[in-house]
């Protein structure tokens, strides 16, 4: 079986995102970037299901110019066999990037596609599910286990309220949540190895997908900021300006 | 042409996230459309007949929308699709799996998770886990959104408006359900408590949560944590609060040895009343509380419920 992984390249998860000063967009100037968490935990279990022998080989694509070649080798060295970089400069919408996905899938015939349930960038939560529509397969999003039994894939998904538990046929769409794994560190060997292993690059041009632009972002802006309230000595006191002040109990 | 709103409920009751997708879409002054898919669902109909600015529930009353399977919910919507110029369902983990296989399958874009109707085609939403807010334009003829509840409130009641049935059902030889653990818990859900008191890393432990219990149940408080908690295998994911998590708003929002990473100042941040109690007072979590107490909170906690 092979497992497609598609990641994304975002900025960092520790960094606070700021607005330019034009209000145009965020401002991603000399801002660290990496994997995108949730990518990393899809990377993380594919690698999983080969090394329990459920599958054959991993294969990581990502959309983007050059640079997102650097988070496609860091997922080569967290251990995928192989990687595709859809090269374009264009800022993509979800919808294009599952076309562009879609006609991946369609080239290498992966039975299970992996991927995170959301980018922390743009945090949208739709790409695995269109993907899953355009190339008519099921999916199971927002999984935190994932066991291939066969010709189906038995998923527990994060839900509110609880857990469900759902079976697919294959092939299938999966979407990772928090809980799935916690991802391997990509050991020195690892990073060497990873430098020669292969990393196509297509052009999204060749790929015939439309990918004129259907949103337009007018403007972002910072969110209303809460002012900072006060200290309170003790907890007579907090409960006395609840009760009073604030009137909430 | 008019808006389509896919109803949320659970155990045959109607969610209020439902009533908070109305109040999103009644901006638009379309006239307004519920679907309710479900088993067994003639109840929630009746509950949605009810919404202020309802102007028809379509029931689709069948086995196969029992679990709430993406592909069946998506097949049913698509096909009820073409009447509607707009389709809005709440961002909840229903909402949020369904939804963009309806956009991918009519071939349009979805808005996600929205905060505010600026006119037909404009919608705000947060981005980057809240740390900016973007306004959007959609050149669709057709509209797909989802719409973050706690950013509006519910809407009022009215005279019963006018129930029909639709027996739409597609075949899935795709997915199928399995089954369905669920958290019991006597309290509200986080989603729609008008209390919630959190705990963090801070807890310590699992077992430590259970200091929370009191004050929630005098309060009528739902219990939540941070990711961190979570992650630390404390309590469940479906108690974390924060960008990963549940969105909240809150009346009252207590976050006990939560030191506020930024994520999970993304998920409650629009509560009206924030109070924190850590025992770091440069921790982040006292530059967005209305109240804080800088105290160990296993002093404080015993105390608190005590005095309320």
């Amino acid at each position: 079986m092979k497992i497609l992984v598609p990641v994304k390249r975002v900025i960092d998860y520790n960094v606070k995102a700021r607005v330019k000063a034009d209000n145009s967009d965020v401002d991603l100037n000399n801002v660290k970037m990496a994997l995108n968490p949730f990518c990393e935990i899809a990377v993380e279990e594919a690698i999983r299901i080969k090394e329990a022998g459920k599958a054959t080989e991993v294969v990581v694509v990502s959309i983007g110019d050059k640079a997102c070649q650097e988070q496609l080798r860091t997922a080569l060295a967290l251990g995928a066999d192989k990687a595709i970089q859809i090269d374009t400069a264009e800022k993509l919408e979800s919808l294009h990037v599952a076309k562009l996905l879609a006609k991946v899938v369609e080239q290498e015939n992966p039975e299970l596609v992996i991927l995170g349930k959301q980018a922390i960038d743009s945090d949208n939560n739709q790409t695995g599910q269109m993907l899953a529509a355009l190339t008519s397969r099921a999916q199971a999003t927002f999984a935190s286990e994932v066991i291939v039994e066969g010709d189906k894939v038995n998923v527990t998904r994060e839900v509110d309220g609880g857990l469900q538990t759902i079976a697919v046929n294959l092939p299938a769409v999966v979407t990772t949540d928090l809980r799935l794994n916690e991802p391997r560190y990509a050991t020195l060997p690892n990073i060497m190895k990873a430098k020669r292993k292969p990393l196509d690059v297509i052009s999204a041009a060749d790929l015939g997908v439309d990918l004129t632009p259907r949103i337009t972002t007018v403007k972002v802006e910072e969110p209303s900021k809460r002012e900072a309230g006060e200290i309170v000595a003790d907890v007579a006191t907090l409960v006395e300006k609840l009760k009073n002040e604030a009137k909430v109990i | 042409m008019s808006v389509l709103i896919i109803a949320e409920h659970e155990h045959g009751v109607l969610k209020s996230d439902t009533s908070k997708v109305v109040s999103a879409t009644q901006k638009l002054g379309k006239s307004i459309t519920v679907l309710v898919a479900g088993l067994n669902v003639s109840e929630v109909a009746a509950a949605a007949s009810k919404i202020e600015g309802v102007s028809n529930v379509i029931v689709a009353d069948n086995a196969a929308f029992e679990h709430q399977l993406a592909e069946d919910l998506a097949d049913l919507v698509v096909e009820l699709a073409g009447d509607y110029s707009h389709i809005f369902a709440a961002a909840t983990t229903t909402g949020k799996n369904f939804m963009p296989r309806v956009a991918a399958l009519l071939d349009k874009v979805q808005i996600s998770d929205i905060i505010d109707v600026i006119d037909e085609n404009t919608f705000k939403r947060p981005i980057y886990a809240g740390n900016a807010i973007a306004t959007v334009q959609s050149a669709e003829d057709k509209h797909i959104v989802t719409v973050r509840s706690s950013a509006f409130d519910v809407a009022g009641e009215q005279a019963p408006a006018a129930v029909s049935t639709i027996d739409a059902v597609k075949e899935n030889t795709l997915s199928s359900f399995v089954s369905q653990q669920e958290t019991e818990s006597e309290r509200p859900e986080l989603t729609a408590a008008n209390v919630i008191i959190s705990g963090g890393r801070g807890m310590q432990n699992g077992e430590n949560f259970a200091l929370l219990n009191g004050i929630a149940d005098k309060l009528g408080a739902a219990i939540g944590a941070s990711r961190a908690a979570v992650d630390a295998g404390f309590v469940p994911n479906d108690m974390q609060v924060g960008q990963t998590g549940k969105i909240v708003a809150p009346q009252l929002y207590i976050a006990v040895g939560i030191s506020g990473a930024i994520q999970h100042l993304a998920g409650m941040k629009d509560s009206k009343v924030i109070v924190a109690i850590n025992k770091d007072p440069d921790a982040p979590i006292f530059q967005v509380a209305d109240y804080g107490l800088v105290a160990d909170l296993f002093d404080v906690l015993p105390e608190l419920e005590a005095s309320l």
